[in-house]
């Protein structure tokens, strides 16, 4: 199914265009990998799908992005209501500077999703246990979340993002700034997390790409030059640059 | 090639000796010039904090105070003590002619009959009796005492005359003369006799200036400078905005004063010489300063933690109110302390808001006329009584503690908050 329809997305930041007619198709409770060179467009594109290029003053979007048929591009899409329903996980780890439950717990709170103390350690707990944090943390859910080391941040990153039951979760390259140890414990969430979650990831290792996603788009100079199953993208992709690049010839 | 190179590494070497040096230097002479200034302000003013008082038998004649048998309280608040005032001080030299006997009365402050009724209100079974009463000793012998004035200038240039420094000699060599801690320089107002002028005025004058000011000063430059950082879009309108407050920043504070004067007191009419209106003048003249720092401190939260927030679904004045306002606090406050240290100190616009008036009342509000303690320094230094020398430096190190505590405090503050996250 198809969860997630862009339709002739083009990007602007002031003059320069960003992104050229984007058309892509994300399929619900899978994982797409977006992969590309620096600079192509694949953060940009992310960025589209929770409207947080809004941020941005000189950033512009046109085209239709529709979720569940709706175009979020629309003048009557709620932002503060998409980013609830479409979580982000950002590259460098960016928990609050507060303690680990309060991290957690920012989110059901401000879109009021508990309504007793009782029902937000649940939530609270279940997220953790999600982002396979919770036996780690259990003991000190009132220290500060900045404590952690970088990984256990990332995940209490993705723990804050699953505690509003998001239907779509963006990765912006969730771990380049981890170990591979970190990274294993990472992807092997992003494998669990996919049974309920629709997840979109940005990744510059084409390793990672191609162990997590089931569907791969490659970006280049703002375009998207190919999209398909990660196994056909891999292994029998259709463009040259594609194919350059998977290889290893350039990027 | 080799010997070049090398050269050149000495060169450098040396180039960094140098620069050293000079740092070294200008630490050296800035530290050189703190210790001076130091050094002159404590060594002329630590006399300040004593007070000398002559030690005089007063014998409380009720027939001189105009009492009659068994007076009640109110009898004796309404009592005559000129006359045993006078006639103790007239005392201390039996053989005083008349001229004499006026230069005795002049020994002391004219506050003595004040200090004698004072007695005897604390203990009303002196009547009939003689005790001997601390008085304080006018400011030029309270000098004599601390040995700051000059004894041997000629006669007719001195304001202590040959015959009063007699019997204060005679005084000193019987132990009726005594330097005691100076409770009435924190505890009295302005004065026009240099030995009973204190800064409890122009203290709470100071006080509620600051008061004034930060009520004001503060929200209205948080408000503004959430509002530029974080809500305004980035236009030439808000570009405009910030250069002018930058230039705000900048202008002298007398310009200020000057608005004070033309609106706040001629238009608006409010009181003329109180902390109101001077904690208005100043909030003017910190305003940019607290807008500054805000808006340093809040473009130093990391955008990551706006971008977490919004990510979460938070609107933006959530983000804003629970995450970069309350990280951007410690250095928020902190310029705002400095700011209205900086307001503190000033005293330009003060003046011409009319808080240099005298004013020997302790002001109980901030619509009561009072000083502060700049313009106090400015009246005192300004004063040609030499009891006022000491006064002036006296004052001083009251406002360099009364800074110094306030710039700990933001410093305090700053530690405080960052540590906890950190």
């Amino acid at each position: 199914m198809i969860k997630i329809k862009a339709k002739d997305v083009d990007v602007f930041y002031g003059k320069k265009q960003a992104l050229f007619n984007i058309s892509l198709d994300i399929e619900e409770n899978q994982v797409t990998a977006l992969i590309g060179p620096s600079g192509c467009g694949k953060s940009t594109f992310l960025r589209c799908l929770n409207r947080m290029n809004d941020v941005i003053d000189i950033c512009s979007v046109k085209g239709e992005i529709l979720i569940n048929d709706f175009n979020i591009n629309d003048k009557s899409c709620d932002v503060v209501r998409l980013r609830e329903k479409i979580g982000m996980v950002f590259q460098k780890p960016n928990p609050f500077p507060k303690t680990l439950y309060e991290n957690v717990s920012y989110g059901p709170t401000i879109h009021g999703m508990a309504q007793s103390k009782q029902e937000m350690d649940e939530i609270v707990e279940t997220s953790l246990k999600k982002a396979a944090l919770w036996d780690e943390v259990k003991d000190r859910l009132h220290e500060p979340g900045t404590g952690l080391s970088g990984g256990q941040q990332q995940r209490l990153c993705i723990a804050r993002a699953i505690s509003v039951r998001p239907e779509v979760i963006l990765m912006d390259e969730p771990c380049s700034a981890l170990d591979p140890i970190a990274t294993a414990q990472i992807e092997e969430l992003i494998d669990e997390l996919k049974k309920e979650h629709t997840i979109i990831i940005v990744t510059h290792s084409m390793a990672q790409a191609a162990r997590v996603s089931q569907n791969t788009g490659f970006f280049h100079l703002g375009q998207l030059i190919e999209h398909g199953s990660t196994d056909k993208i891999f292994k029998n992709p259709d463009n040259k640059k594609t194919q350059d690049y998977i290889t290893g010839r350039f990027g | 090639m080799n010997k070049n190179k090398e050269q050149l590494l000495n060169k450098r070497y040396k180039a960094e000796q140098r620069f050293r040096l000079y740092g070294l230097s200008a630490i050296f002479m800035a530290l050189l010039f703190l210790t001076i200034f130091i050094f002159k302000i404590f060594s002329t003013g630590y006399s300040a904090f004593q007070k000398t008082w002559l030690i005089v038998p007063v014998t409380f004649d009720a027939e001189l105070m105009m009492l009659d048998q068994n007076p009640s309280k109110e009898d004796l608040q309404d009592a005559d003590y000129y006359d045993i005032a006078l006639k103790s001080m007239a005392d201390l030299d039996p053989n005083a002619n008349e001229d004499q006997e006026n230069e005795l009365k002049r020994m002391v402050s004219y506050f003595f009959e004040k200090e004698i009724k004072n007695e005897l209100l604390n203990d009303p079974n002196l009547i009939g009796k003689t005790k001997e009463v601390y008085l304080t000793a006018s400011d030029d012998l309270d000098q004599v005492f601390k040995g700051n004035y000059p004894r041997d200038l000629p006669e007719d240039q001195r304001r202590v005359s040959d015959y009063q420094l007699k019997i204060f000699d005679q005084l000193v060599a019987n132990g009726k003369v005594e330097s005691k801690f100076n409770i009435s320089f924190f505890t009295n107002a302005d004065s026009r006799e240099a030995e009973l002028a204190g800064i409890a005025s122009s203290f709470m004058g100071s006080i509620f200036s600051i008061l004034v000011c930060l009520m004001i000063a503060f929200p209205v430059a948080v408000l503004a400078a959430i509002y530029l950082e974080e809500f305004a879009p980035k236009n030439r309108f808000t570009d405009f905005i910030e250069v002018n407050i930058n230039n705000l920043a900048a202008v002298p504070s007398i310009v200020f004063g000057l608005l004070g004067l033309g609106v706040l007191l001629a238009i608006f009419q409010l009181p003329r010489s109180t902390p109101l209106v001077g904690g208005i003048t100043l909030s003017l003249m910190t305003l940019p300063t607290i807008i500054i720092a805000a808006r340093a401190s809040l473009k130093a939260v990391p955008p990551s933690i706006r971008e977490a927030a919004l990510a979460m679904g938070a609107s933006r004045m959530q983000t804003t109110m629970h995450h970069t306002v309350p990280l951007s606090m410690p250095g928020t406050l902190s310029g705002t302390i400095i700011g209205l240290a900086q307001a503190l100190g000033e005293t330009a616009p003060l003046i011409l808001i009319g808080m240099v008036a005298f004013v020997n009342t302790i002001p109980g509000s901030p619509m009561d006329p009072a000083a502060s303690l700049p313009v106090q320094i400015y009246i005192w230094a300004e004063s040609a009584e030499r009891g006022f020398v000491e006064k002036v430096s006296a004052c001083i190190m009251v406002l360099l503690g009364f800074l110094i505590i306030m710039n700990l405090f933001a410093q305090i503050i700053r530690h405080k908050f960052e540590k906890k996250w950190s």
